[in-house]
């Protein structure tokens, strides 16, 4: 049996019936990563050695986002402007983590400080679709669904500003859940856009995603916006059925660009979900279109200023120009921001510091925040007739390595079904529902009210149940490209 | 129309220069995101509330007490440069 395919329940079991030990599972771990990473590429750092403690209740190795700090490890947002920055404490998360067992198997691969949808802006170079070597595996948390999905990793934490979880996760073939905004603590995540960004699990099925949750969520002081809201046993909410509740279908995500394979199992989701008691209706939420907008002022806005710390002064890169231009302090910011950072990450500093300069401010950023206030109601209302609202997560498959690169709008617009839960706040989870014809994942996105994140177990495991996608397994040739 | 103007402007307000070879194609990059973002115009917004955060959250208030933090030399361990405790830069004020 390969352990390294296995979900984190399963290993569970078989640790419990004495059958396999945490060193089996870490070795074929790093076995997996040996023989498939060359071509993957989701891993930026492992661990050499893993020791669980021995009454450890939870001792399944974890893979975490390169975003994230871990005490004692270089964490670089896959950025060059941070390369050789060791973190001098572990985030919240990993705090947690730790406090029940599970050892820290690697740090995963990024798009640039989670500037974009495809792991391809890396200083370590792009991820690859484990189902399609020769397509994206999304992104900004690629690394972390690649691994999941390729046996490189048994679960993963990423991070989703707007898709950065949901949209790698169905690519991928993987479970992946962005949490309530306020439900896990962001301190320790090295921040984007501190109004969006949340922390969430990527996981083989969607009864490990509840395990991590449980494990993951929680007030902390340390975050003034993390929410004290008790955390309940989310395993308690994985029940095969959906007698008695209303599910909404927004006419607005069902845009030209669609691909027919991504409607058609959605359709078929629908109709599990149907047979199993779920009542459909169909919803509204009339400023959808706006979404995408509305995130490239707020999220670049909110970056260029969380970017500005990263200047030469304490730690990562420092360089000073040959020839002085400006004063010796601004030529070496200058010069270390513009050599440190990746296109994106300078073209969403550039933007983001345009929208919030003085004489664009009104037109852009406040505009910004004010439609994402109607974005807001459209799920408020939505929600006063429904329990959940299901969409694609994504419009397409995932796409071809290049493909968009080099076409930023093109880009944005594959975050489209996603961006909406990160300026509403609410949680949402992408769960696969199918293949296309050409045997990419397809997933489906399931949206509810703040701190309903039962509501989202409770389908998406009805829906797993009664399907076998999530046994699907990519199979992977040995070595490198 | 992002022009080399405006580029020099925000790229000296972002603290980031921008070789020469960088700024045709940031301009073409910022035009086109721009131009798709100029849809917002058409929503009529008059009397919304911004909104900045998704919580219902005021001030946050914590005890003024002291609680096991980073030491000054953990913090300087990985520092590109330090001297005296501190963080070391290049010269700000002339002699």
């Amino acid at each position: 049996m390969n352990l390294n395919t296995c979900t984190a329940h399963e290993l569970l079991d078989l640790l419990k019936q004495g059958k396999t030990s945490v060193g089996e599972i870490f070795s074929s771990l790093l076995t997996a990563i040996k023989t498939f990473d060359g071509t993957v590429n989701a891993y930026v750092r492992t661990a050499r050695s893993t020791e669980a403690a021995p009454d450890a209740k939870v001792p399944i190795p974890v893979s975490i986002k390169d975003n994230i700090n871990i005490e004692g490890w270089e964490t670089t947002c896959s950025s060059k402007i941070l390369k050789n920055y060791i973190a001098p404490y572990d985030a919240t998360v990993i705090q947690k983590l730790r406090s029940a067992g599970i050892p820290i198997l690697g740090h995963t691969n990024m798009d640039e400080f989670a500037f974009g949808s495809s792991t391809e802006t890396s200083c370590y170079g792009p991820t690859r679709n484990p189902w399609d070597t020769s397509c994206v595996p999304g992104g900004s948390s690629g690394g972390s669904a690649a691994a999941v999905a390729a046996g490189e990793a048994i679960w993963a934490l990423g991070s989703d500003t707007g898709g950065s979880i949901r949209q790698p996760a169905a690519f991928c073939g993987v479970v992946g859940l962005k949490p309530t905004y306020g439900r896990v603590s962001r301190y320790g995540l090295i921040a984007f856009a501190s109004s969006l960004d949340q922390i969430g699990p990527l996981t083989k099925d969607v009864t490990d995603s509840a395990l991590l949750m449980n494990i993951i969520a929680g007030h902390d002081t340390m975050d003034s916006t993390s929410a004290e809201v008790p955390v309940p046993d989310y395993t308690r909410a994985l029940i095969n059925d959906c007698k008695g509740l209303t599910i909404g279908i927004p006419k607005e995500y069902f845009i030209e660009g669609i691909s027919t394979e991504v409607k058609e199992a959605l359709e078929g989701a629908i109709s599990v979900l149907k047979n199993k008691g779920a009542r459909f209706i169909e919803v509204s939420l009339p400023h959808t279109e706006y979404a995408v907008s509305t995130y490239y002022i707020i999220a670049p806005a909110e970056a260029s200023s969380n970017l500005a710390r990263f200047d030469g002064v304490r730690f990562g890169l420092r360089v000073q120009p040959q020839k002085p231009r400006k004063s010796a302090i601004v030529d070496m910011y200058e010069e270390t921001r513009d050599r440190g950072f990746g296109r994106e990450a300078k073209r969403r500093v550039m933007l983001g510091t345009y929208v919030l300069s003085s004489g664009y401010y009104d037109a852009y950023y406040l505009r910004g925040q004010k439609v994402r206030t109607l974005i807001r109601r459209d799920f408020d209302t939505a929600f006063e007739h429904c329990d959940a609202i299901l969409t694609p997560t994504t419009p397409t498959t995932a796409f071809k390595i290049g493909e968009k690169l080099n076409d930023p709008v093109s880009m944005y617009l594959s975050d489209i079904f996603t961006i909406s839960a990160n300026l509403s706040g609410i949680p949402a989870m992408s769960v696969p529902c199918g293949f296309s014809k050409s045997g990419l994942p397809i997933g489906f996105q399931i949206c509810a009210k703040p701190f309903a994140e039962e509501m989202l177990f409770r389908i998406a495991y009805t829906y797993e149940q009664n399907t076998g996608w999530h046994k699907e397994r990519p199979s992977l040739k040995a070595g490198g490209l | 129309m992002i022009t080399n103007t405006d580029l020099q402007y925000i790229s000296a307000l972002a603290r980031m220069s921008l070789a020469e070879e960088e700024l045709k194609p940031m301009a073409e990059d910022l035009s086109s995101i721009l131009d798709y973002i100029a849809q917002l115009q058409k929503l009529d917004v008059t009397d919304i509330k911004p909104t900045s955060h998704v919580l219902p959250l005021k001030n946050v208030y914590r005890d003024d007490s002291i609680k096991p933090s980073l030491t000054q030399e953990k913090a300087l361990s990985f520092a590109i440069s330090k001297a005296k405790g501190a963080f070391k830069v290049p010269q700000i004020v002339d002699n």
